[in-house]
């Protein structure tokens, strides 16, 4: 499906990017891994996809940093000779309230969650301009979409990301660049695991499907974006939610 | 200054799918070639791998027609 593909996964050694990983592996793709602090679960990650059987290897970088971004990507053409399918997943939460919430816990967010999409996407453009086409995903949240009490940083970027994925679809249509979002509602991970029991109860009784995504959910429907079943699809988001925001 | 002229021309007749005699130094990309704003941003590009140098985003801005292509290269090139 994705056979000789070339990928870029932000985020990629935990959680949802590394099921997009190993996703887009599993399909044929070639995957570069980003990771921030995690190396050592970056390599793990790497070792994983590399035994689908295709093309591997980790790359550091902080996805809010435009010369990070622009070397990473620099990197990965130069690695791969080509980069066909970006995914920007690269995220990190700092809750508070909003009454608590310190300039820097919203600055961080909106960094990386935000403006890490902006420069991974500014990287690879110039790449996919010259090829004619690709393939950017960008991971918001349905919280982006619904708001959510205590996450005004997390959501401020989650809704910003699915504003700079239409712009960004428009732009570079006539390309064929393709870019959609999607918006993961309540998925098992890290991120979710630190939640108290009585917060997971709270949210599981606002989801229609009665249970919490997987990882995997998330991959699926990033790998349909980056494939060929997708030709006539951009600037959409994609919620994977099991019905919470409709 | 006619070979830059030239290998500018054959890029912007390809990229831009206009005639040769349209392509003057006095041509502007928007007005005179159709180019759009996308157009002209992967034209310089084009411009930069052809001759191998970097134009910065503040230069690029400038860039309206095909002279002000042409005269950049001449005046920059190492």
């Amino acid at each position: 499906m994705l056979k000789g593909k070339n990928a870029l996964v932000t985020g990629a050694s935990r959680g949802i990017g590394r099921a997009i990983a190993l996703e887009l592996a599993k399909q044929g793709a070639n995957v570069a891994v980003n990771y921030s602090g995690s190396e050592d679960r970056a390599q793990s990650v790497v070792e994983e996809v590399r035994q689908k059987g295709v093309e591997s290897f980790k790359i550091q970088a902080n996805v809010a940093d435009e010369q990070e971004s622009k070397a990473m990507v620099k990197q990965v053409v130069s690695d791969f000779g080509s980069l066909d399918i970006l995914v920007n997943n690269a995220g990190i939460n700092r809750d508070n309230l909003l009454m608590r919430m310190k300039e820097d816990e919203f600055d961080q967010v909106i960094d990386t969650n935000l403006k890490g999409v902006f420069q991974c996407t500014k990287a690879v453009s110039r790449q996919m301009m010259k090829q004619k086409g690709g393939r950017i995903v960008n991971v918001s949240s349905v919280v982006g979409v619904s708001g959510n009490a205590g996450q005004a940083n997390y959501t401020a970027a989650k809704a910003g990301v699915i504003g700079l994925t239409k712009s960004t679809a428009k732009e570079f249509a006539s390309r064929n660049i393709l870019v959609n979002a999607v918006a993961p509602g309540f998925i098992s991970t890290d991120m979710t695991d630190a939640l108290t029991e009585e917060q997971k109860e709270g949210m599981l009784s606002l989801i229609p499907l009665e249970k919490l995504g997987e990882p995997e959910d998330v991959a699926r429907v990033v790998r349909f974006l980056a494939s060929d079943d997708a030709n006539y699809i951009t600037g959409q988001t994609i919620h994977i939610d099991g019905g919470m925001v409709m | 200054m006619a070979d830059v002229f030239d290998k500018v021309k054959e890029i912007i007749v390809d990229k831009l799918e206009v005639e040769e005699p349209q392509v003057t130094m006095e041509a502007s990309f928007k007005d005179d070639l159709e180019a759009d704003s996308l157009d002209v941003v992967e034209l310089v590009m084009e411009l930069e791998d052809e001759f191998d140098m970097e134009i910065a985003d503040e230069e690029a801005e400038k860039i309206n027609t095909v002279g002000d292509a042409v005269n950049y290269i001449n005046s920059n090139q190492s």
